[in-house]
């Protein structure tokens, strides 16, 4: 298959309450590096295992939570493509200038039914670090922390997954990889544009525009193991794991960034191909798919968001 | 030297040994499990630990203390001036008497979402 449109999570934009807390806890535990900072404050990271610019954005906010996810397309006249999908759609789509992030090109922007922004680019300058192209080690750069590969994908919670879920299929050519329903409907999906099991996914939730997770993906089980001994070792706020989820079969841990962000490290997880039917689960089953060695949800899944 | 030792009452709950410097949440956290907070509505209520979800939201009846910042769609600064303020987010300056103010809507969002209507 040809990945064409959409290609992936390319950055997301979080808000922090203390910066310099939140820059050492995603550089130094975290693992990734600081590109640059911008001239209102933002500050831009990424993994050393990342080309472009930066994946993850940060902004001194007096809340926490998420500002924007964006997403890459593979070239500049998927935007226009998109434009038309989401206005056609009944969405309105603004414009944010090339540039106004440091080393993207153009965006576009729009809310979704669960109340979140999404934005739409297609261009973005590299950054150092990154990895070598000819005769490639496998890192360049030695890697520190956690061992972040990349920015993998987010959970989202708000009130109208069912819209997200149509828009998404129908505008943005997403697929449903997978799908928990209870009894009065659809409660939460696992979207995917590429590959990954999921790229984005939302659980339903009575308030607009929350953040459950940022999550970052890790190489293996053994490097969830170290990421635990980091979050201990520097008493970092744990939420669950580390640990399984029957969805997206990824291994994982949910602990909190200085500012109570939910982040998640995230290994393995199966591989999409658009002929893959969704998988679905029901009401009995769902902690098993949240959480597979436990087989329930703790209080915090549902409750703790930002 | 060794730290400061204070003592935190939780209203209608029971008691905790909170030292200098340590989140009063986390120091409820190990006083439950310990067994020293009764009669909680469920579990003490613990989220994040670091004032971004606002579920361990409680009302400072009296003592003193430092706080840390708490994002402000949990606490107002209005809220956080009448001592209204995230237990994961103050640090004790004396014994420290709480009342728990869970948000009820954030502690029936789970409940509410998961139930068949
Ligand atoms: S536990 Fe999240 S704000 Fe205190
Ligand atoms: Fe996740």
């Amino acid at each position: 298959m040809a990945i064409t449109g959409i290609m992936r999570p390319g950055f997301i934009q979080i808000r922090v309450l203390d910066m310099p807390a939140a820059i050492e806890f995603y550089t130094k535990r975290i693992g990734l590096h600081q590109v640059t900072e911008g001239p209102d404050g933002r500050v831009y990271l990424k993994s050393a295992d990342e080309f472009d610019h930066h994946s993850i954005v940060l902004r001194r906010a007096d809340s926490a939570g998420v500002d924007a996810a964006g997403f890459k397309c593979v070239k500049d006249s998927d935007l226009d493509h998109y434009e038309k999908r989401v206005t056609d759609y009944g969405f309105a789509v603004d414009h944010v200038k090339a540039g106004e992030q440091p080393g993207l090109g153009r965006r576009i922007g729009f809310t979704i039914p669960t109340g979140h922004r999404i934005e739409l680019y297609a261009e973005s300058e590299q950054s150092d670090p990154k990895p070598r192209t000819h005769n490639p080690d496998v890192w360049e750069l030695e890697p520190h922390g956690m061992a972040a590969r990349r920015f993998d994908h987010s959970l989202l919670y708000g009130p109208d997954v069912q819209g997200n879920l149509d828009f998404f299929e129908k505008a943005l050519d997403f697929r449903c990889a997978e799908r928990v329903d209870m009894p009065d409907g659809v409660f939460a999906i696992w979207m995917t544009c590429g590959m990954k099991a999921h790229d984005i996914a939302f659980v339903k939730y009575p308030e607009p525009n929350k953040l459950h997770h940022v999550a970052f993906e890790l190489e293996n089980w053994q490097s969830i193991g170290h990421a635990a001994d980091i979050l201990t070792r520097y008493d970092i706020s744990i939420d669950l794991g580390p640990t399984r989820h029957g969805i997206t079969r990824g291994q994982t841990i949910y602990f909190f960034d200085p500012s109570g962000n939910r982040c998640e490290t995230f290994a393995g997880g199966y591989t999409y191909y658009p002929d893959i039917p969704t998988r679905t689960w029901d009401e009995t089953q769902v902690g098993k798919g949240i959480f597979y060695y436990e087989r329930q949800l703790n209080d915090a899944f549902l409750s703790v968001v930002s | 030297m060794a730290p400061q030792r204070f003592q935190v009452t939780l209203e209608g709950h029971g008691q905790a040994n909170v030292y200098e410097g340590e989140r009063v949440l986390v120091a409820l956290e190990r006083a439950q499990g310990f067994g020293q907070l009764k009669n909680l509505p469920r579990r003490l209520p613990v989220g994040c630990r670091r004032g971004g979800c606002g579920v361990c939201r409680v009302r400072v009846l009296a003592g003193a203390y430092d706080s840390g910042p708490m994002s402000r769609s949990c606490v107002s600064a209005e809220d956080e001036a009448a001592g209204l303020v995230l237990a994961c987010c103050i640090y004790p300056r004396s014994d420290l008497f709480l009342r728990l103010e869970t948000p009820v809507v954030v502690k029936a969002k789970g409940e509410r979402a998961l139930q068949p209507v």
